[in-house]
This record gives structure tokens, C-alpha cells and sequence, in this order.
């Protein structure tokens, strides 16, 4: 597919359109095209407004817990080299964005939204929300910041991650299930914009991803960037120098563009980016649009998406529901298709295994998510020299996802 | 002159608005949705809007959702949808069709493919809900080149700043969305529609139709003597839904329900 020249840089993203490459752009209905704009205009503002940016900065130090720590993962490290050939075996790091308050990193990108939309007068927040991680942190921001705040959220996921909706409804939240198509994310996100052109002149609809219509896609990006601009520096200090391989999970794909994004254009750092494969990426039932889907328009952009050969978008499978999206942001479809960075598949039972090993040899219990980034560290490592380093993004933590696996694991509790 | 451009110049000669009903590809399958849309000109259609199903169709409420995952199930696509319009022309050479949908079945069939091809059925004019002004060039040209109206939404949304460039987009006619909102939910006022159609106006010579909460006679009547027509979705499809089997399947009373339904829109459309 890579048939244009490298550009310069892979940080010039998105241009005036709002597009990466062909990816991105404002597909969204007249109603909603004004209100894009003027969320545009208000984040191309607090760009270069301090007290926005010294606000969100002290939230992220003193709320959030920021910076987030980097840890070398050294009993992981150890486990994987048992494996390996002599000499083998990289290095792990994990980029801790697990102990951020609410316990992913959705709130980095939350609080910047929702103080935009305090500076924009707006006075209602709606969210959608899969795994519950995003909802939480927009029911938390609005509480810290005295808004009233509406979460759609599939009833197939309220199902799913109980405590995450009871964390909702605790911080004043109201969730919303939505019981069109299967009742995931895609359709929660459906319904979030269905409210926002039914309430345009108040409300502010907080996208938990780097997916959209424009700004979304770069707005969230660059909010999540602080994860990769901490990494850089804190690998330099423990290591000396980059990491050779970055590792991130890709639902929409936030957590993954806010750690490769300060990278992009460090060529000696290589990126992977890991897909739910569900029961298999050749199984039909998978969330994996890099690997499996091909270019469309949903929800505002134009990215690849998991659809039939009419145009209909078909449903995403992944036991994490945070992963369950049958698109990926626009970023991510420009960079696959330019090469920079590799898309790779992780199974359900492999993220399963990646999470129990986890939680035994660092006692970290990881998020369903990030386990699917370290099922695919698991494999990449002991491939590695030693000497090599990787840093994986480990998004989010796993409190939320326990009672899923123990149901995997056919454990009552 | 196109067929939509010669239907408003007939219905302003007869000192009329049109009557636009809405009928969903497919729904509740091929062959009930067929006769519908055969019997809608005698039943007093005067353009004709007919929906193409997806899955996720993010300006519609509950009532078209549904109307659309029925069409689907019944095997609704977009070729399946310009076969139904080939078939209707077979019969009606004067009625223009517009088509109404999203732009990834478009995408997917292939932009330039599609609009011969809809040309080639027998379609007038496309409505693609998720292609604002800003992406026009994504399937302008095409449209263009093959002499479909690119009909384009103005909403309550859309200021004083931002109409030129949404009319100099559009040909046809201008759909004006009357709320703030999904399809089949609130309605706008009359007072509403008084203030924002002659904004509109000022900016364009084009017909003018008024959807998004048209539902009873008595609002469509108002809608098409305000405006240029009054496009009605929700409520025919409620009818239809209501005239279902348990199974969702259509009974004998459906091709009825609906086009009874248009007569007494017509009616009031006319000055009834």
C-alpha cells in the first residue's frame, strides 16, 4: 500500500483538513460541522494559552499522579531469557500508566477536554465508553470540576465491566446502555454523537480516542504525547540512551499514539502497535482493522475498519472491551500504511496468559488491554539481544478486568 | 432541466409545496418495500426519498435505525437499493428519487461506479449525510459529471457565515434540518420554521424542503406552504412497523398502512 515517498517528518500530522495522508477528516453531519469547528478553534487556542496549559499541567502533577514511573520489569526480563538462546533476551521496561488516578491513561486526555470545554462555556459532558477506563475518567474529571456528565456505554460492556459502571454512577455520573447493534463501543460512540446533535449549544462530547472527526484525532494525541515525553527522558536518565522497540495496545489507539508520537521521528526506535485478535485474526472474530479491515469512513474520519464487502461495518471481537472497536484512529492508518510503524495481532488466551504472568512475576495486575501489549512482548523479546531494550505502554490496570478472567479461568468469585 | 428542477417549477406553477416521502430500501423486505415506492406517485408523493440501510447510521433516531437493520436483514445493499430504482423507472419515468445515506457503502461500492451507476437507474439526486461541505470533494465531481444533485443539510446550527458555503454546494433542492437532532424525535415550531426559511433564502434561489420531525398532515401541510416541500420518514415507517407480524414480516395490511398514510399527507400538502 506504501506508495508515497517518507515524509520529512512523521510528526507534520494532521494538515488544515485535518487529514493523515487520505486518513482523518470531518465526516460528520451539517448539524455537527460548526460545532467541530469550534472546538478546533478553541484547542488551536489553549495551545498558547499558559493559564489553560498550567492547569492542566498541575491537574496531571497533583490529580493524576504524573509523571508516571518507568519501570524495568526485571523478573519479566529474567523469565523471558529462561527461553532464550544465549545472549538473547531484551531488556523490559513498562511505562506505568496504571497508577494514574482512575487507573489508565484516559484521564491525561480527559482533563485537557474538559477544561477546553469549561474555556468553550459548555456546561454538559457526554462520553461513550467501552471498557469503562474513559467513562471513569470523565465521570471523575466532571465531578472534580462541578459538571454533569452522561457516559453511553454498550449494554453488552455494562454487562462486562460492573464495577466500572457502580465507579460511574459513584462519581455522579448517569450511564447510559445502549442496546443498538451489539451493544459495544462502536454503538456507544453512535450514540454520544446522536446526543451531541440533539444538544449542541451546551454540551461537549469527551472522545476517549485519537479517532473522530478533526480535531479529535490530534487534540487526544497530543494530550496523551506527556506519556511518551516522560518515557524519553526517563529512559535517557536510566539508560543513557532510546529504547529500541516501543510496545502499545491499539483499540482506537490512545494509549499507543501517546507513547510512539514523541518517537516518530527517532529512526532508530522501532514501534509496534498490537490489535485485539480475538479468537484469531483469521477466525472472523477479532478487533484487528489494521491487519484484517481495509479503508472506510466511520464516526467522522476515514481509517481502516473492519467491514463486509457492501460497506457495512462488522462487529469487533475482543475479550478486552477496551479493545473492542471495528476502526482504529486515522494516525495509526497513515502510519501502517507508511511503514513506521508495525501492527501485529495478540489472542485472547494469549493476553489472558500475558495478564497472569504479569501479575505473578511483577505483581502488577495488568489491564485486559496492555496484557495484549505484553503477550506480544513476550514473543518479541527472547528474539532480541540483551543488550536491546523495550518499553511497553502499560496502560491501564487490571481491577477492572477481574472478574472477566476469573470467569475465563472458570473461577467463581 | 433535471427532474427535480422540473418537478418544483411545476408544483410553484400550481402554487403548491412537495410532498417527499421517505421509504427505507428493503424495509421490511424487497418486495413490500417495491410496492411502496410504485404506489407512492398515485398516492400523492411528488419526489420520492429513498433511504439506503446502515449499520450505523449516526443523524438517525430509533425509528429509521430500526427501519434500516430490518432492510438489512432483508439483504438491503446499495446495488440492491439502485435495482429497486431501475425497477420503478420501468413504470415512472417523472418521478425524481433521491437517495439518502452515509458514505462508506459508497466508499466501498466505489465513488465514480456509484454515481454512473445511480445516474444509470434512474437516480436524481444523493443526500450523504456524513459528506459536509468540507469533504465535497470526495464525491462532487463525480456526482457532477454524471448529473446528480448533490443535495446538501443546512441546520439550525448552520450561521449566517457558514450558508454560503454550504449553498454554493448544493444543487436540487436545500434540505433544511428542523431541530437540533436525530431523525423521528422533536419537531420544530411553526414560529421556528417561519424565522429560519427566509434566512435561508436570502442566500439561494433553490427549492427549499423541510425535514427531521415533519410527521402529522397537519405539519407537513404547514412545512410545504412555508418552505418549497416537506420531506416525512418517521412517521410513515412507524406506520409501516405497526402493520408488521410478530416476526417483523409484512402482512397484507402494510403496502396499505403506508400509502394511506401519503394520500393523507397529500391532501393536506395540497390544501386538502
Amino acid at each position: 500500500m506504501n506508495q508515497q515517498p517518507p515524509p520529512n517528518s512523521f510528526r507534520q500530522g494532521p494538515d488544515a483538513r485535518g487529514r493523515f495522508g487520505t486518513f482523518g477528516g470531518r465526516f460528520v453531519a451539517e448539524t455537527l460541522m460548526p460545532l467541530i469547528l469550534e472546538v478546533e478553534a478553541a484547542y488551536e487556542g489553549s495551545k498558547t494559552d499558559k493559564v489553560f496549559q498550567d492547569e492542566w499541567r498541575r491537574l496531571l502533577k497533583d490529580y493524576v499522579g504524573r509523571p508516571s514511573p518507568l519501570w524495568f520489569a526485571e523478573r519479566f526480563t529474567t523469565h523471558l531469557r529462561k527461553n532464550a538462546a544465549p545472549g538473547m533476551g531484551a531488556k523490559v521496561y513498562f511505562k506505568r500508566d496504571e497508577l494514574n488516578h482512575t487507573g489508565a491513561h484516559k484521564i491525561n486526555a480527559v482533563l485537557g477536554q474538559i477544561l477546553l470545554a469549561k474555556k468553550m462555556g459548555k456546561t454538559r459532558i457526554i462520553a461513550e465508553t467501552g471498557a469503562g477506563q474513559h467513562g471513569v475518567a470523565t465521570a471523575t474529571a466532571c465531578a472534580l470540576m462541578d459538571l454533569p456528565c452522561v457516559v453511553y456505554m454498550g449494554a453488552t460492556d455494562v454487562e462486562r465491566q460492573q464495577p466500572n459502571v457502580f465507579r460511574m454512577k459513584l462519581l455522579g455520573a448517569e450511564v447510559v446502555p445502549v442496546t443498538s447493534g451489539a451493544a459495544t463501543l462502536k454503538d456507544a460512540m453512535n450514540e454520544g454523537l446522536r446526543d451531541w446533535v440533539a444538544n449542541v449549544s451546551d454540551t461537549y462530547y469527551c472522545i476517549g480516542t485519537v479517532a473522530g472527526p478533526h480535531p479529535y484525532p490530534a487534540m487526544v494525541r497530543d494530550f496523551q504525547s506527556v506519556i511518551g515525553i516522560e518515557a524519553k527522558a526517563q529512559m535517557v536518565e536510566a539508560e543513557g540512551r532510546l529504547p529500541d522497540v516501543l510496545v502499545a495496545a491499539v483499540g482506537g489507539g490512545s494509549n499507543a499514539m501517546g507513547l510512539f508520537y514523541p518517537f516518530l521521528d527517532d529512526p532508530s526506535v522501532a514501534m509496534v502497535g498490537v490489535e485485539a485478535a480475538g479468537r484469531g485474526l483469521d477466525s472472523g472474530e477479532h478487533a484487528a482493522a489494521l491487519s484484517r479491515g481495509r479503508p472506510g469512513v466511520l464516526h467522522g474520519n476515514r481509517t481502516y475498519l473492519l467491514q463486509d464487502g457492501d460497506g457495512q461495518i462488522t462487529e469487533a471481537h475482543s475479550i478486552s472491551a477496551g479493545l473492542d472497536y471495528p476502526g482504529v484512529g486515522p494516525e495509526h492508518s497513515w502510519l501502517h500504511e507508511l511503514g513506521r510503524v508495525t501492527y501485529s495481532g495478540v489472542t485472547d488466551d494469549e493476553a489472558l496468559e500475558a495478564f497472569q504472568l504479569c501479575s505473578r512475576l511483577e505483581g502488577i495486575i495488568p489491564a485486559l488491554e496492555p496484557a495484549h501489549a505484553l503477550a506480544e512482548v513476550m514473543k518479541m523479546a527472547p528474539k532480541m539481544p540483551a543488550d536491546k531494550i523495550i518499553l511497553m505502554n502499560l496502560c491501564g490496570r487490571g481491577d477492572k478486568d477481574i472478574f472477566t478472567v476469573a470467569k475465563h479461568l472458570g473461577e467463581n468469585i | 432541466m433535471s427532474r427535480i428542477a422540473t418537478k418544483f417549477a411545476a408544483l410553484k406553477a400550481q402554487g403548491r409545496g412537495a410532498l417527499i416521502p421517505f421509504l427505507e430500501a428493503f424495509d421490511p423486505d424487497r418486495e413490500t418495500a417495491m410496492a411502496i415506492l410504485r404506489g407512492m406517485p398515485a398516492a400523492g408523493a411528488d419526489l420520492i426519498e429513498i433511504g439506503v440501510p446502515f449499520t450505523d447510521p449516526m443523524a438517525d433516531g430509533p425509528t429509521v435505525q430500526k427501519a434500516g437493520q430490518r432492510g438489512l436483514k432483508a439483504g438491503a445493499t446499495l446495488g440492491g437499493a439502485l435495482g429497486m430504482v431501475t425497477e420503478f423507472r420501468e413504470a415512472d419515468a417523472e418521478t425524481p428519487i433521491i437517495l439518502m445515506g452515509y458514505f462508506n457503502p459508497i466508499l466501498s461500492y466505489g465513488v465514480a461506479k456509484f454515481c454512473a451507476d445511480a445516474a444509470e437507474a434512474g437516480v436524481d439526486g444523493l443526500i450523504v449525510v456524513d459528506v459536509p461541505p468540507e469533504e465535497a470533494d470526495e464525491l462532487a465531481p463525480d456526482a457532477t459529471a454524471n448529473g446528480l444533485d448533490l443535495i446538501r443539510l443546512v441546520a439550525p446550527t448552520t450561521g449566517d457565515e457558514r450558508l454560503p458555503k454550504v449553498l454554493s454546494a448544493t444543487t436540487g433542492f436545500v434540505y433544511y434540518v428542523a431541530i437540533t437532532g436525530i431523525t423521528g424525535t422533536r419537531s420544530a415550531s411553526t414560529d421556528d420554521l417561519a424565522a429560519a426559511i427566509p434566512r435561508i433564502r436570502k442566500f439561494t434561489d433553490l427549492p427549499i424542503a423541510i425535514g427531521f420531525g415533519v410527521r402529522s398532515p397537519q405539519q407537513a401541510g404547514e412545512a410545504s406552504r412555508i418552505a418549497d416541500g416537506a420531506v416525512v420518514a418517521s412517521a410513515l415507517i412507524e406506520g409501516l412497523l405497526a402493520s408488521l407480524d410478530a416476526e417483523g414480516r409484512a402482512t397484507p395490511a402494510t403496502v396499505p398502512a403506508v400509502l394511506d398514510r401519503v394520500r393523507e399527507l397529500a391532501e393536506a400538502v395540497r390544501g386538502g
